[in-house]
């Protein structure tokens, strides 16, 4: 798995696409910066960002009044007496994008998706009320998501990645209680489903590609002399040493990540061909780590990562269903059963509210496994380009 | 790239050149099959046509690479098998005449995979040949007639018996089907297996593949006999790709025979069989040519000196390899051999995991390989050097029609 290149290859868009500061902008995205993390490749910004938005304590003021439709970046600054902040909303009032806690003096950029379209810029000076309001229309480009459907596809599949990168939050937090405790055993439960969010929403985290390695590194992909942090980190003390000794400062800077995380999320570069190469890719990651039981090497809950995959791609594949269909029926005709094929054998080794111990897997039932997920992940290869218009 | 007094050794040297001649040498003559590149693909008349009465890569020339695989099928519906089988059919059809599948390896739609894989673009067609059968499981699987056609299999397609000395891997053996792909450039091979490997997922799924390097039968006596892993001349009295009379006899199923949608195909047994050489190498010259029956010079048969000399089994010693395997031995019975060497890496204690992929081809393996087989395995002086590690029979149906597909006599019968 590609993950240090990747994150070598993100790292300097990561400043622009996620909040840096006004003097991050143009330095390191050259131009363009992945979205999704499967290659997928759009204009981000080049040089100022395509909007700037100046939010005083009475007025909300656009650099522009039209913008390029399509992935742009808006910049918020608070020219307030108390941190502000900016929502991109529809006329409909829904809201495309937010950028909370802008503090007095300061810009912060963000990523959003603008198709053609008129918009609402509501600045909150002081974080309350109604804020006061300007207008900005997005028009021409060339991006899928002027399509209404992949604009709602994205929107569902936001709010799942959010709920996701939650409940990771929520019982990472309880695992840290267990960890604080010294309870080995409660920690051990916890440990699998303190990763199910998380691994439901992988490739948008891989996106940022500064938290998939500090988060969810394996042993083997460390490099001589990379200080090893995250999940697996407490998944060998855990299962080899029957210990949580050392694991506080651990548990601890997971945690902090998780809530950068969250804290991300809305502001996550997401399209319907990134979701659709998202999937594809969560699909690569049962192939590759699960189904060969490297992932959870120690304690075995690699079916528990599989069901979180596959969940996660079943979801994008459920929302683009809508703009598929359209594009090749005959292809949302194949995935949908094969989705089931690969649920109902996953199915066959559930205990309880988990799954089986993936030691106890033979070579055969491993083999069933990958026939199913390569049939899958074959056809799913092709549901990106089905809902690229 | 027929063999035209140029030794064998020689032209493995010039392949990848003679390939680059040949790519460039056609530059400027309007030459139609393209690879996704744009570069021209092969000169024209080498390719060996994909179409005809039997299939290719049996009794054409032998090439001097394999890739070889088997499948399982996942799909329990017969559309889907159908479906799959002409999916194949189309690819094999393309990539046999140096074209790529599908759209190709470069489409005009970037945010798709592309329909091939890539990895032959520039290549030739390297006399690509794609051969493909029914294993067992397509007709019947532990009591199930999934797809219906139960009552098609030949009984010819009768399970190998157990062999004395068999140490089969299950992983490497069987399959409801099998393509046996060879080329001269083992990269165009592969590129055909994985493609089609590629086309089948969701009906088929890979069960095993094998690579071989180093043909050890020729079909064409014109060229000089290949020789195998422990240095002697393999498939001296192979049956030659041009005797019509010797086919018809030993290779071709005929209607006759019991099954109409057979006529005109084959049967292919595949054995993958282990050779330790390292211990075959302490032997003395004298005792590899007792156990093997010909001089390893000449290839001649022991007491003669023409490789092509008659075989007199009765002055060979009795337990020698082609006493036991000769025609004469064996009621007249003659098969097609069409193996290759292989090295799957090292065994980890020190020794090549080294051997032939036994490929064989007949009309009816209970007469022809079952008998045969049985006496090596019992009574072969060089089975001491050797283990069988994989097994499988297919039934290979007749060659295809332009618009046709692998298997529709079957299908449609």
């Amino acid at each position: 798995m590609p993950r240090l290149a990747l994150a070598a290859l993100l790292v300097a868009v990561t400043a622009t696409a996620c909040g840096g500061s006004a003097t991050t902008s143009g330095s390191g995205s050259a131009g363009s910066a992945p979205v999704g993390s499967a290659g997928t490749v759009e204009t981000v910004a080049e040089g100022a960002p395509a909007l700037e938005v100046v939010s005083t304590d009475t007025q909300c003021t656009p650099s522009v009044a039209s913008v390029t439709a399509g992935t742009v970046v808006v910049r918020t600054t608070a020219r307030t007496s108390e941190a502000t902040e900016l929502y991109v909303e529809r006329p409909d009032g829904s809201v495309v994008a937010e950028r909370a806690n802008v503090e007095p003096g300061a810009s912060e950029d963000m990523v959003v998706e603008l198709p053609p379209g008129d918009y609402v810029l509501r600045c909150k000076p002081g974080k309350t009320g109604l804020g006061v309001t300007a207008e900005v229309s997005a028009a021409g480009g060339t991006i899928s998501a002027a399509d209404p459907r992949a604009a709602a596809a994205v929107a569902g599949y936001r709010a799942f990645v959010l709920a996701g990168s939650k409940s990771s939050l929520a019982i990472t937090t309880k695992l840290a209680a267990a960890i604080e405790k010294g309870d080995v055993r409660a920690a051990k439960s916890l440990y699998a489903p303190s990763r199910v969010g998380w691994e439901s929403l992988e490739p948008v985290a891989e996106s940022f590609g500064d938290l998939d390695p500090k988060m969810d590194l394996r042993e083997a992909d460390l490099e001589a002399g990379q200080k090893w942090t995250g999940w697996h980190v407490i998944e060998k003390t855990l299962w080899t040493q029957n210990t949580t000794a050392g694991l506080t400062p651990v548990v601890t800077d997971l945690l902090a990540n998780l809530k950068v995380l969250v804290q991300r999320v809305p502001q996550a570069p997401i399209t319907a061909v990134s979701m659709a190469n998202g999937a594809k890719e969560l699909l690569d990651e049962v192939a590759t780590g699960k189904v060969t039981g490297e992932e959870e090497v120690f304690s075995h809950t690699d079916l528990v990562d599989f069901q979180a995959n596959l969940d996660g791609a079943r979801e994008a594949f459920e929302l683009l269903t809508p703009m598929a269909i359209a594009a090749d029926a005959a292809l949302v005709a194949t995935l949908t059963p094969r989705f089931d094929a690969v649920q109902t054998e996953l199915d066959r080794f559930s205990r309880g509210s988990g799954f089986v111990s993936y030691d106890t897997v033979g070579p055969a039932d491993r083999k069933k496994l990958a026939d199913v997920v390569d049939a899958l992940a074959e056809p799913l290869s092709r549901l990106a380009a089905s809902v690229a218009t | 790239m027929s063999g035209s007094g140029i030794s064998r050794r020689r032209l493995l040297g010039l392949g990848a050149a003679a390939a680059v001649a040949g790519a460039t040498a056609v530059e400027g003559v309007g030459l139609a099959v393209r690879r996704g590149d744009g570069e021209p693909a092969a000169a024209p008349g080498t390719a060996i046509p994909f179409h005809g009465d039997h299939q290719a890569g049996i009794a054409t020339p032998v090439q001097d690479r394999l890739h070889i695989a088997a499948f399982d099928l996942t799909t329990t519906d017969r559309a889907a098998l159908v479906g799959l089988l002409q999916r194949w059919t189309t690819a094999a059809a393309q990539v046999t005449t140096g074209a790529d599948v599908g759209s190709g390896a470069l489409p005009a739609t970037v945010q798709a995979p592309p329909d091939d894989t890539g990895e032959a673009m520039g290549l030739p067609d390297s006399r690509l040949t794609l051969t493909f059968g029914f294993g067992p499981g397509a007709f019947e699987l532990a009591g199930r007639d999934r797809f219906g056609l139960r009552s098609h299999r030949p009984d010819a397609l009768a399970d190998l018996p157990r062999f004395s000395g068999d140490v089969l891997d299950p992983a490497r053996g069987g399959g409801d089907l099998v393509v046996q792909a060879c080329a001269d450039d083992p990269q165009v091979a592969v590129h055909a297996i994985r493609n089609l490997a590629r086309l089948g997922f969701g009906d088929a799924a890979v069960r095993w593949s094998q690579l071989g390097f180093g043909k050890t039968s020729s079909t064409s006596p014109a060229e000089a006999t290949p020789r195998n892993l422990f240095g002697f001349k393999d498939g001296t009295n192979n049956i030659a790709g041009d005797d019509a009379a010797a086919l018809r006899q030993h290779v071709w199923a005929d209607r006759g025979d019991g099954s109409d949608w057979m006529h005109g195909g084959s049967y292919l047994v595949a054995r993958r069989i282990a050779m330790t050489v390292e211990t075959w190498d302490r032997s003395s010259l004298v005792e590899q040519e007792q156990i093997t029956g010909r001089h390893k010079g000449s290839g001649a048969p022991l007491g003669g000196t023409a490789e092509h000399g008659a075989v007199d089994v009765a002055a060979l010693p009795r337990d020698s390899h082609v006493a036991i395997a000769h025609p004469s031995a064996n009621d007249g019975h003659r098969i097609l051999r069409r193996g290759y060497s292989f090295v799957d890496g090292s065994d980890g204690l020190g020794h090549l995991d080294a051997g032939l992929f036994f490929i064989a081809f007949c009309r009816d393996p209970r007469t022809q390989y079952v008998p045969l087989q049985r006496r090596l395995s019992s009574n072969d002086a060089m089975a001491e050097y050797l283990r069988h590690t994989g097994s499988g029979l297919w039934a290979v149906p007749p060659g295809v029609d332009p618009g046709g597909y692998w298997g529709q006599s079957l299908l449609e019968a």
